[in-house]
């Protein structure tokens, strides 16, 4: 579909990147340490940092990917946000305490606390690097993919000002800067879908009984594209979708439910009739055909499992495996991830992580709660392009006013800014810390660490901002899934490892890291999702029997850690 | 340089209720795979145990946070 921009959703865009970049260079007026570049010189307060957590790990596609998947799939894409948030338990209960007692600056500073092992520090590095970097692809991806819908702009655009404006962000004063960036964000994010949901709420569902007809959608060779046989104009092109076709039997009569408390809202659409569309695809000399068709579904079965996992109700054992397989990376992979580890540095002490913790839960358990809401009011609201899941929450904001359609888009803009500058932070003292400080063993007094941090920040930015654009038409909604398992696969089983079996060795960890990373992105780059989504390519023909890797790839981990630490002299500490 | 100490472990309290979050979150997810069909009924009332179990299992991640936050204050 095409989509009208708002003046307005450029406005409150680019007051919103002119406001974070003047904070950043105020933050950075005064001679920085190494301290303060990379850990904010452990003075954020508690309570700042826990809501930075929020909007460090609250991406693009928590937002707009977990909504649209809500939204066309129903309640799985719910699933997810439970796994998202459980993951802030490992990094609570186990992770968070030793974290901030052995590291200073990066992941590596911890897990080679007790070693001071050039491997490991290697290791780890890369490890963050490859981290970080699929985490990266899909949010600057998804900037440009926004842009376009939201503020009009072409797709290389969008890229480029995120990446300018993460680099001075992270230049003008390193972890301080991020930290309020992402404070604002997080803050914006959860008051502003808390909103949104108050609005689904006080509309109730409304019933739609007009009757509907398929639609179909052709691509030609030549990239014009046609609906219904006619060509795509502003007054002729998909209808937008999802409706109601009936309300429960406990409404007979009328066409709205009117206001509806949070728990009434979700059992009066379970009782309800949804339209859905399915999209089938058939391509002729012509072009692309793509036809969406209507189908009603009870409300019920739109609120139970399996509507994305298929698996879930053919009960295909790989099908199977690969959901619990990527529930147990998901659980696993937020507390392996280097650049939501790396806030732990930036609180004084452990009291002060836990607590930052702990506000972190609260925010993104609240955030993934609305979210629900917003995917089920987007299915229901009569205004979703069958063709683009991610405007899901967009155009659900714009059923209801210009003005939040503009808030909205505006803020699902700067969540990619405060994600990728904290993935730009991360990836800076992978590179500056790690490996040219403490791998190569350049000796710098701290202002050059500073300022090495820096360049690296912006080669860094250079690289996130020609990925994004070399990207462009890569389904990258499912990288990031990819770089929880390649966190968990990688680090976890170093990180507990080091922290519960004192017999573990130096060589057991970097052994462990470097198998983790390798075995989970080997299996990524064979398995039949990425057969069909990347290669273009049979699924039949990958060799991996399910997708996600973590199921095995995460015990791996552990198993070559714990042979590796037997066959090498034991530490001396133990 | 000496080694430095033994690395600081988790607490007691921290791992228990992390066991506890595990059983919970992997109970769940098990009953998903194994029987979606339970998930679907209603022993509540309005609505399905898939929606009470997970905004469930969101709210139990907060508390044992914040049960923790208690148990380890002061340390």
């Amino acid at each position: 579909m095409l989509h009208e921009t708002s003046p307005a959703a450029i406005a409150i865009f680019a007051a919103f990147v002119a406001g974070v970049i003047g904070l950043s260079l105020w933050l950075g007026r005064k001679k920085q340490s190494a301290q303060d570049y990379y850990a904010a010189h452990g003075q954020i307060h508690w309570f700042v940092n826990g809501i930075a957590f929020a909007g460090d790990y609250l991406s693009a596609a928590s937002f707009l990917g977990i909504c649209g998947m809500i939204a066309f799939s129903g309640y799985d894409g719910f699933l997810y946000s439970i796994g998202f948030l459980a993951g802030w338990v490992v990094a609570l209960f186990v992770i968070a305490e030793p974290i901030k007692e052995l590291g200073t600056f990066t992941l590596a500073d911890a897990l080679d606390a007790r070693f001071q092992s050039r491997g490991i520090k290697f290791a780890v590095a890369v490890s963050t690097l490859v981290v970080s970097l699929f985490y990266l692809i899909p949010q600057m991806v998804g900037a440009g993919s926004l842009i376009t819908p939201l503020l009009g702009l072409p797709h290389a655009a969008g890229v480029v000002i995120v990446g300018v404006a993460v680099t001075l962000i992270v230049v003008t004063a390193g972890m301080v800067s991020t930290t309020w960036v992402q404070f604002i964000k997080g803050s914006l994010l959860v008051f502003f879908c808390a909103i949104t949901t108050g609005l689904i709420l006080n509309r109730g569902l409304v019933e739609n009984t007009t009757s509907l007809a398929p639609q179909v959608r052709t691509i030609r060779p030549d990239g014009t594209v046609l609906v219904d046989g006619r060509m795509r104009t502003r007054d002729h092109d998909l209808r937008p979708v999802g409706t109601i076709a009936r309300l429960p039997d406990r409404y007979a009569g009328q066409t709205a439910t009117g206001p509806l408390r949070p728990l009434e809202y979700l059992s009066a659409l379970q009782d309800s009739t949804v339209v859905t569309w399915t999209a089938s695809k058939r391509v002729d000399a012509e072009g692309t055909h793509t036809t969406y068709s209507p189908v009603e579904r009870k409300g019920a079965d739109l609120l139970k499992p399996g509507g994305y996992f298929k698996g879930l109700t053919t009960g295909k054992l790989a099908d199977r495996l690969d959901f619990a397989s990527l529930m147990v990376a998901l659980f696993c992979g937020t507390a392996s991830l280097p650049h939501i580890l790396i806030r732990y540095y930036t609180v004084k002490d452990a009291a002060a992580a836990r607590k930052s913790t702990v506000v972190g839960i609260a925010a993104i358990g609240v955030f993934y709660v609305l979210t629900l809401y917003l995917g089920l009011g987007a299915m229901t609201s009569g205004a979703l392009d069958p063709t683009d899941t991610n405007m899901a929450a967009p155009l659900l904001a714009k059923s209801f006013s210009t003005m939040l359609f503009a808030i909205i888009s505006a803020i699902a803009f700067t969540t990619v800014l405060g994600t990728v500058s904290g993935l730009i932070m991360a990836g800076s003292g992978a590179v500056a810390h790690d490996l040219v400080a403490n791998v190569m063993g350049v000796t710098m007094s701290d202002h050059e660490k500073v300022r090495c941090g820096k360049i690296a920040a912006v080669a860094l930015g250079i690289v996130a901002m020609a990925l994004g654009i070399l990207f462009k038409n890569f389904n990258v909604s499912f990288l990031v899934g990819w770089a929880f398992n390649i966190a968990a696969s990688a680090n976890l089983p170093a990180l507990v490892m080091l922290l519960f079996w004192p017999r573990t060795t130096k060589q057991g960890i970097a052994a462990a890291v470097i198998v983790g990373m390798a075995a989970s992105l080997g299996w990524i780059l064979l398995s039949a999702d990425t057969f069909e989504k990347v290669y273009g390519l049979s699924r039949d023909l990958a060799p991996m029997p399910f997708s996600q890797p973590g199921l095995v790839t995460i015990p791996l981990g552990f198993l070559v850690l714990v042979v590796v630490s037997l066959l090498t002299p034991r530490p001396p500490s133990a | 340089m000496s080694p430095p100490p033994t690395p600081p472990r988790a607490s007691r309290a921290g791992l228990a209720l992390f066991w506890v979050y595990v059983a919970l979150y992997g109970g769940f997810m098990a009953l998903v795979l194994a029987r979606p069909d339970l998930v679907a009924l209603r022993p509540f009332g309005g609505v399905n145990l898939a929606i009470v179990a997970g905004m469930g299992l969101i709210a139990a991640a907060f508390a044992l946070a914040v049960v923790y936050m208690i148990a380890r204050a002061g340390r």
